[in-house]
């Protein structure tokens, strides 16, 4: 495994990362050109200089309504989790439970949540309705990846567990839960993104509606002001934090499953 | 060597460790995998059950396991079992173990869900690990072993509650045949070193015979006895039996005995 690699393969993974990098290069000059000659006034299309002189510029600004988003994504993400897992488990230990709430959780997810955002804006204080859309929209891909991952279990493995005599309980802790790891974490994966999208979608419908100060309400409050380039940068940050969040729980997942599960494992014979 | 026809047993003899008395079988959907079962385990044997795939050879060993309910018939246990579901130790087709915790864990489950402390299960892992020929072994995840290694972690977590009964269902049909011999002479040596009784599910004529006190044969549609056969070679048995005339008569025997069984099988089809 020391060996060097081969030398096709460092090439391959220099291509890799040198690829994008040229690619985003050669963007932002076409860009920057195409704002230049056409003389592109910027509330129209800004040029990439002045979106970065723009992100320094409000940088406090932009950056306190970056972690009022964060906040939201975070406390969403974790309520999805806790409430996504446990509901599955819930699910899993009765049937009956499953039948009558699942159709239900399915009808929250398939609800288009920028029509649900204006309601929950009514009947919920704002920040909690903006919590409520990261939460719901989060919320299935755990409950329905790790409802799946619950009932995958090694049906030798649960034989095995009857034989010992295994109570409920350990069935789940020792068994079912560890069986049903690479899905939940799949499910997270998904659900950190989506929390964000969640929060942006309320923060929007929001709008100036609220006291609201996330980074999404930025972005709508300066398109009303024509600041186009505060919005892009706004934008930009938004990206980035989409990013962090998606190799984030990425990361989680490689450590939590790099031993043992094939979906993490590093290629060992080269 | 003698080659008995099966009497219909009505009692159950007092050396038997466990006796099916006209066990039937029926799935649901229609396929009738034994009927009129009759079976004793004697304590102290090594017994196989030896035929054709879908004389209900496995499903016998569930049945004993107490995995699966029998559609008739009755399992009995003459002297009440020292220690409810321990006292039976199962090694099934794959080696079925948790792939995400080390070679230790998976030996400790037994103990574990039996409620053992694990101050108090460490030796009786270590044990049962070292009998294996696995002691260094016990950091390492089930994935980092080959597939025999892989049949010995499964061996000692079957071993690791001195079970007084070990079931084993084709434990070594999916390893090279090196692999196999290896694992034929440790597992012998293992049986007479805890003096435990085992019943083994095979379809290799040369494994039972290399194995067994006494091999039953089953015939297939629906699953039953066929015939018995006592192999009454002395143990320890090694590579020098394996290579006898002994061994060769023995094993044409048992072919034979097999013949006549799939014979019967043909016959009895409608």
């Amino acid at each position: 495994m020391s060996a060097p690699r081969p030398l096709h393969e460092r090439r391959d993974r220099a291509l890799r990362i040198a690829l994008p990098v040229i690619v985003l290069v050669l963007g932002l000059a076409i860009w920057e050109l195409a704002v230049r000659i056409g003389n592109i006034p910027p509330y129209v299309l800004p040029d990439p200089g002045l979106i970065a002189r723009t992100l320094m510029s409000d940088w406090s600004l932009l950056f306190q309504s970056l972690l009022v988003t964060l906040l939201t994504t975070f406390e969403g993400f974790l309520l999805a989790a806790v409430g996504g897992v446990g509901l599955a488990v819930l699910f899993n230990q009765s049937r009956l439970l499953e039948y009558s709430l699942y159709p239900y959780a399915v009808i929250l997810q398939v609800t288009p949540i920028v029509a649900v955002a204006p309601l929950l804006l009514i009947y919920l204080p704002q920040p909690l309705a903006v919590l409520a859309c990261a939460w719901i929209v989060a919320f299935f891909p755990v409950l329905a990846n790790t409802t799946l991952g619950l009932y995958s279990v090694d049906r030798n493995l649960a034989d095995l567990f009857a034989l010992y005599g295994a109570s409920r309980w350990q069935m789940l802790w020792h068994l079912k839960l560890p069986s049903a790891l690479p899905y939940i974490l799949g499910g997270l994966r998904i659900a950190g993104g989506l929390s964000l999208i969640g929060a942006v979608v309320a923060e929007i419908a929001a709008g100036s509606a609220g006291a609201g100060s996330g980074l999404a309400y930025r972005i709508a409050e300066s398109g009303y002001r024509l600041n186009i380039p505060r919005m892009f940068a706004a934008l930009l940050l938004l990206s980035v934090a989409g990013i962090v969040i998606f190799y984030l729980l990425s990361l989680i997942n490689y450590l939590a499953l790099r031993r043992w599960h094939e979906s993490a494992l590093e290629e060992e014979r080269r | 060597m003698t080659m008995m026809m099966m009497e219909k047993a009505t009692t159950v003899r007092s050396d038997s460790l466990v006796a099916l008395r006209g066990v039937g079988k029926a799935f649901p959907n229609g396929t009738l995998a034994l009927k009129g079962f009759d079976f004793d385990v004697r304590a102290g044997e090594f017994v196989s059950l030896l035929g054709p795939s879908g004389c209900g050879k496995s499903t016998a060993l569930r049945i004993i396991a107490g995995l699966s309910e029998p559609s008739e018939g009755d399992v009995v246990w003459p002297s009440p079992r020292t220690d409810g579901e321990s006292g039976i130790g199962f090694v099934f087709q794959e080696p079925t173990l948790m792939p995400w915790t080390s070679v230790f864990n998976n030996v400790l489950l037994p103990l574990e869900l039996k409620g053992v402390s694990a101050g108090q299960a460490h030796e009786p892992v270590v044990a049962a690990l070292d009998r294996v020929g696995l002691q260094d072994f016990g950091r390492v995840y089930p994935r980092e072993l080959s597939g025999g290694m892989r049949m010995r972690v499964s061996i000692a977590r079957a071993l690791v509650t001195e079970p007084q009964l070990l079931l084993m269902d084709e434990p070594f049909a999916a390893l090279d045949e090196i692999t196999r011999f290896k694992l034929n002479n440790d597992l012998l040596a293992v049986w007479q070193a805890l003096r435990t009784t085992v019943v083994f599910v095979t379809h290799s004529v040369f494994e039972s015979v290399y194995l067994s006190n006494r091999i039953v044969v089953m015939a297939a549609r629906p699953g039953r006895v066929f015939t018995e056969l006592k192999i009454d070679a002395p143990y320890p048995r090694d590579q020098n039996f394996r290579t006898s005339a002994e061994y060769g008569a023995f094993c044409r025997r048992t072919s034979e005995a097999l013949a006549q069984a799939m014979g019967a099988q043909v016959g009895a089809q409608p």
